[in-house]
């Protein structure tokens, strides 16, 4: 069996690349056999964050082309056995990608044993959007508590159950999911934060995830290893927490809550 | 949290954006579902009324209501207080 998961928000920069990411790695280190396609075409930008940017040889449009196979494009993950990339194309013809194109390596990469496809969607409502949304079993919403965020996010909802195959066939709809980023506990007790609540009442969506807003991202992102890996950081357990509830696990959510400091850094700030 | 920012602290503003986004989007689903002539419909009507009354368009609103079998098409416009239009 294979799942196909896309990773979407409608806006950019919340974080849809880092949790594509993060959630890959996560399947990954569960032993799971995960191929991670970036579809944002012309805009590269996961082979960066997952640090694969200098072995990208031949990428998905040359897959659909025909320039070269799926095995020769797919980027074999130097950290997580189980891992394979597939890095967007920079081309600028954005009709690169097809429908047709998208399913033949779908089918590919189902045949090969992959058991999880994680579409990392490209931002807006467009075509890649679109495709990167076509196919998806689920779907991973990724929402910034911020009132343009979360707009832009019920748009996708919409299109989620009109514009994929399982909506066009009368199938069993998409399964959606609430992925909460840059969030602040502080903020959110002070009122000047939409709160994990206040979001999931707006969109009526349960919640996968709730992930802190941490400098923990910047820096993954800067060195090329996914935030996930970071097993310090409380970013890396919230994003595991998701993967487990991906699969299956009841967890409750962490992080809503400013950890408590100590009299002198509340006073000097830290 | 320093000391600076303890004095400087910002308006608690979150339930505003709660609010204006349960109306919005409460709107767009409407609008989503709906026949692709409401908008136009919309406008179209706010047009005419403008005519007569000086209304803001956020008190003219269009709501689509499904029940079961048969849909309403629902048209409110809040009147400007007397003396003001």
């Amino acid at each position: 069996m294979t799942e196909i998961i896309v990773v979407t928000s409608g806006k950019g920069g919340v974080g849809k690349t880092t949790t594509s990411a993060s959630v890959a790695c996560g399947l990954a280190r569960r032993g799971k056999r995960v191929a991670v396609i970036d579809f944002d075409i012309g805009l590269r930008n996961l082979d960066l964050i997952m640090g694969c940017e200098r072995r990208v040889v031949y990428d998905f449009v040359n897959v659909i082309q025909g320039d070269c196979t799926l095995k020769q494009a797919l980027i074999k993950d130097k950290r997580l056995e189980t891992l394979f990339v597939l890095a967007a194309s920079q081309t600028r013809d954005k009709d690169a990608l097809s429908m047709e194109g998208v399913r033949k390596v779908f089918d590919e990469l189902i045949a090969d044993g992959f058991e999880y496809i994680i579409c990392d969607s490209p931002a807006g409502i467009e075509k890649g959007a679109h495709l990167a949304m076509y196919y998806a079993d689920r779907a991973i919403v990724v929402v910034n508590p911020e009132v343009s965020s979360v707009r832009d996010s019920d748009r996708i909802l919409g299109l989620l159950s009109s514009k994929t195959q399982r909506a066009e066939k009368g199938e069993e709809k998409v399964k959606e999911h609430l992925l909460l980023t840059r969030y602040s506990p502080r903020r959110v007790a002070t009122g000047e934060m939409m709160s994990v609540g206040d979001v999931k009442e707006i969109l009526g969506l349960d919640v996968i995830g709730v992930i802190p807003e941490s400098p923990d991202v910047l820096s993954a992102s800067n060195a090329g290893t996914p935030v996930i890996l970071n097993e310090q950081s409380d970013v890396s357990r919230a994003y595991e927490d998701a993967v487990g509830r991906l699969l299956g696990d009841t967890l409750p959510l962490r992080f809503l809550e400013e950890p408590k400091k100590g009299f002198l850094a509340r006073m000097f700030g830290g | 949290m320093g000391l600076l920012a303890f004095f400087r602290r910002s308006q608690p503003t979150a339930n505003v954006a709660k609010e204006r986004l349960r109306i919005i989007v409460a709107q767009e689903r409407t609008a989503r579902g709906g026949p692709d002539y409401l908008p136009t419909l919309r406008r179209e009507l706010m047009e005419v009324i403008r005519k007569y009354i000086n209304v803001d368009p956020e008190a003219v609103q269009i709501n689509l209501e499904k029940e079961d079998g048969h849909e309403v098409l629902e048209f409110s416009v809040a009147l400007p207080e007397k003396g003001k239009a």
